[in-house]
């Protein structure tokens, strides 16, 4: 089956991203295809390559990246909700004047327009965190 | 890729300005309608409150995005659910609300949510 992933919360303060992860590692494992995780709301702080956690907690941002290097996962942070966290890439810090970008490996930024587009390409869309 | 069409509900269930959740629920119907799907959005819950007529959040410093909501038959949204069970719970008329909305019972909205190919719940 083909899974579409939409993630709404942040990372350490809510579960629902580990929840998230934990359902699509199984669901690769499983012979499944995961069209695309998109990250909404808070879950753009899924993004945030300057997160660092002590050494002795999972590391949420960088699992993302390890998964989306393992499995070619299509990782999409929404830009417009990433602008007002301050999630950037290179180019969109440039372009606000800012010193430096923190978007991680392995994601990109783009619109809502790929949210829409998994919902209709997948066979199922799964929300996680309200 | 085959055009095809799909069923899509938007449910809003947060009330406007604690959280962003109506606000940004807002943007993705918009670029939901812009796909051409056929998109139907819900207010349940405590989502019935974006929908007040009269919204002036400027004192606490916040845009008052819901003159937005007028615009979705435009975009071309087929069907605006609203749940009355939440009216009635909250107080609120439907002569109080700032567009013209279908009510339904919980019944009618579980049977709503059934027949949709996609949930979005914001």
């Amino acid at each position: 089956m083909k899974f579409a992933i939409q993630i709404n919360q942040s990372p350490y303060t809510h579960q629902s991203p580990d929840t998230a992860y934990q359902f699509t590692l199984a669901a690769l494992k499983s012979g499944h295809e995961i069209y695309r995780i998109f990250f909404y709301h808070d879950g753009v702080l899924n993004g945030s390559g300057f997160t660092t956690p002590p050494q002795d907690e999972r590391n949420v941002v960088a699992r993302w990246s390890e998964l989306a290097e393992e499995y070619g996962i299509d990782l999409v942070i929404c830009i417009a909700a990433a602008q007002r966290r301050g999630i950037m890439d290179a180019d969109e810090a440039e372009r606000h004047g800012h010193a430096a970008s923190n978007l991680a490996a392995g994601f990109r930024l783009s619109g809502l327009g790929q949210l829409i587009e998994a919902g209709i390409e997948a066979d199922r869309l799964l929300v996680f965190g309200g | 890729m085959p055009p095809q069409k799909k069923k899509f509900l938007f449910v809003n269930r947060k009330a406007p300005y604690g959280t962003i959740h109506a606000h940004e629920a807002l943007e993705a119907i918009l670029t939901g309608a812009a796909f051409e799907q056929r998109i139907s959005i819900l207010f349940l819950d405590d989502g019935v409150f974006p929908l007040l007529k009269e919204q002036n959040s400027g004192d606490i410093g916040l845009k008052d995005f819901s003159p937005t909501y007028n615009a979705l038959s435009l975009y071309g949204v087929e069907n605006i659910y609203v749940d009355e069970e939440s009216l009635i719970e909250r107080g609120i008329a439907s002569d109080e609300l700032s567009i013209k909305v279908e009510l339904k019972t919980t019944k009618e909205v579980c049977l709503i949510m059934e027949q949709q190919d996609v949930i979005f719940n914001f």
